[in-house]
């Protein structure tokens, strides 16, 4: 199968829709990483800050310290403005094809992580922001320390800072929700989806997002809880 | 059967329209949807008032003709049925039943529930047939179709091309209707000539007419008096994503 060529991607609902399934799978194949990494507080301080120090040689020594980093952060700003804006510009063409709007709307038969596709994802883009202005920048930690990620999570989610684990909790879940719509979609997009492997794809979704929204809620809610101090 | 309609009334495409309530009475439980509508017309027609203009033809299930949004679904509340194979039984006695046109922006109102569906006819134009000359019925070897791909191709030609799938779509979009097409002709060996030029055309066209993006929220096949399944619009994805790079 070729590669369809950029600019036709851009103009086609078909291929924005192509564009936002395979950013949107690099984002899912890094989160995994993420989650994975963050994991590892549970092996105490040493390792969790070693681990968050070894991130910064990556690709040493081809590359210098920390530019491996740059590179996949460029990347990841890179596919979420390009799933954003193609989202947004697919809601906007949305909204154009329906200028009256029905009087009676029935119950949608549409799933639930379907439907919160479009507020999911602000509410994870504004969770992005917050997330980094915490733990990557430090800005709004209470900690924010440069290099002892582990002290600025145990600072994040003190117990008396509830409700920003509650915050979390709340993104997360909606990123769940993201994931158990997207996955399916995203197949169904690129055009891999075989009709006779339609339960297998969706308990396959269904467990991929609790698996990620398990994984990453269990640090902040461990750190609340006193688990991890 | 007693009924009370909220029926939506408008008289052009410039007029801004409205909800307009009426009741019928002694309707029966066998009638169809429509001849339910046909009831509550000749009452209009006889104490002097514009009977409600709606689109019907075959009143078979089978030629596309009549839509209508019953209650916020579009052919009404049974599955795979279109509105004149409804019947009045499906409702309870003394029920509020709220009736609309399909809303689109490619599908404009011309008067009361009738729409312009002529958007369906451009996407067909830009390549919903075949070049192949097909003259009389050839011989039935002359060209070998496998038994699956004739099947399948049969369920997507079941599309009677109504506009239910943009009816019920979140977003407006044309894709299963588009899908089933682009399907029912790929599929067939006399389809392939022009299946590339055939996806990237009416997709084009589609998106030119102004109907929405798919977001695979599957409004559409529920909607579907014919059942078309989801799995044309992968099948469509992924013919225009290998045509447009060719």
């Amino acid at each position: 199968m070729a590669i369809a060529s950029i600019p036709s991607l851009y103009r086609s609902t078909v291929g924005k829709k192509a564009i936002m399934a395979v950013t949107g799978v690099l984002m899912v194949l890094w989160l995994i990483g993420h989650m994975v990494g963050n994991l590892k507080i549970f092996f105490g301080l040493e390792e969790f800050n070693g681990y968050a120090a070894w991130l910064r040689t990556l690709g040493a020594p081809a590359l210098h310290e920390g530019w491996f980093l740059w590179v996949m952060r460029f990347g990841l700003l890179a596919a979420v403005v390009l799933h954003f804006s193609t989202a947004a510009e697919l809601t906007v063409r949305a909204k154009r094809a329906r200028p009256v709007k029905y009087q009676h709307r029935a119950k949608v038969n549409g799933s639930y992580a379907a439907r919160t596709m479009r507020w999911g994802g602000v509410i994870i883009l504004l969770f992005i922001v917050w997330h980094i202005l915490d733990l990557t920048v430090g800005t709004v930690n209470p900690h924010g320390v440069h290099g002892e990620a582990y002290q600025n999570v145990v600072a994040g989610f003190a117990p008396d800072r509830w409700y920003i684990t509650l915050f979390y909790v709340l993104a997360v879940v909606s990123l769940g929700f993201h994931l158990r719509h997207g996955l399916v979609s995203a197949v169904q997009t690129l055009g891999l989806k075989n009709p006779r492997q339609d339960k297998a794809l969706n308990v396959i979704a269904t467990g991929f997002a609790a698996l990620i929204t398990v994984g990453f809620l269990i640090v902040p809610i461990s750190v609340t809880l006193g688990v991890v101090d | 059967m007693k009924l009370k309609l909220r029926i939506w009334r408008q008289k052009n495409a410039a007029d801004k329209g409205r909800m307009v309530t009426y009741e019928v009475d002694d309707i029966s439980e066998d009638a169809s949807f429509l001849e339910m509508l046909d009831v509550l017309n000749e009452r209009l027609a006889v104490e002097g008032e514009e009977p409600v203009a709606f689109d019907h033809d075959c009143r078979e299930g089978i030629c596309g003709m009549c839509s209508l949004v019953i209650n916020g679904q579009p052919h009404g509340p049974e599955r795979n049925t279109t509105t004149c194979q409804l019947h009045m039984r499906k409702f309870k006695d003394g029920e509020t039943i709220d009736i609309e046109p399909w809303r689109a922006k490619a599908f404009p109102v011309v008067k009361d529930l009738v729409v312009d569906r002529g958007a369906f006819d451009k996407i067909i134009e830009a390549g919903g047939y075949i070049s192949a000359s097909t003259g009389t019925a050839p011989d039935a070897h002359a060209t070998p179709v496998p038994k699956a791909d004739a099947d399948k191709a049969f369920v997507a030609a079941e599309c009677i091309g109504c506009g239910a799938c943009v009816a019920a779509c979140p977003n407006g979009s044309a894709a299963l209707f588009m899908s089933a097409k682009i399907s029912h002709l790929g599929l067939l060996p006399q389809g392939q000539p022009e299946r590339d030029d055939r996806v990237v055309n009416m997709v084009r066209t589609h998106d030119d007419l102004d109907f929405g993006g798919c977001t695979n929220t599957g409004e559409c096949t529920v909607a579907c008096p014919k059942g078309i399944p989801l799995e044309f619009i992968g099948r469509m994805n992924k013919d225009w994503l290998s045509a447009s790079g060719k």
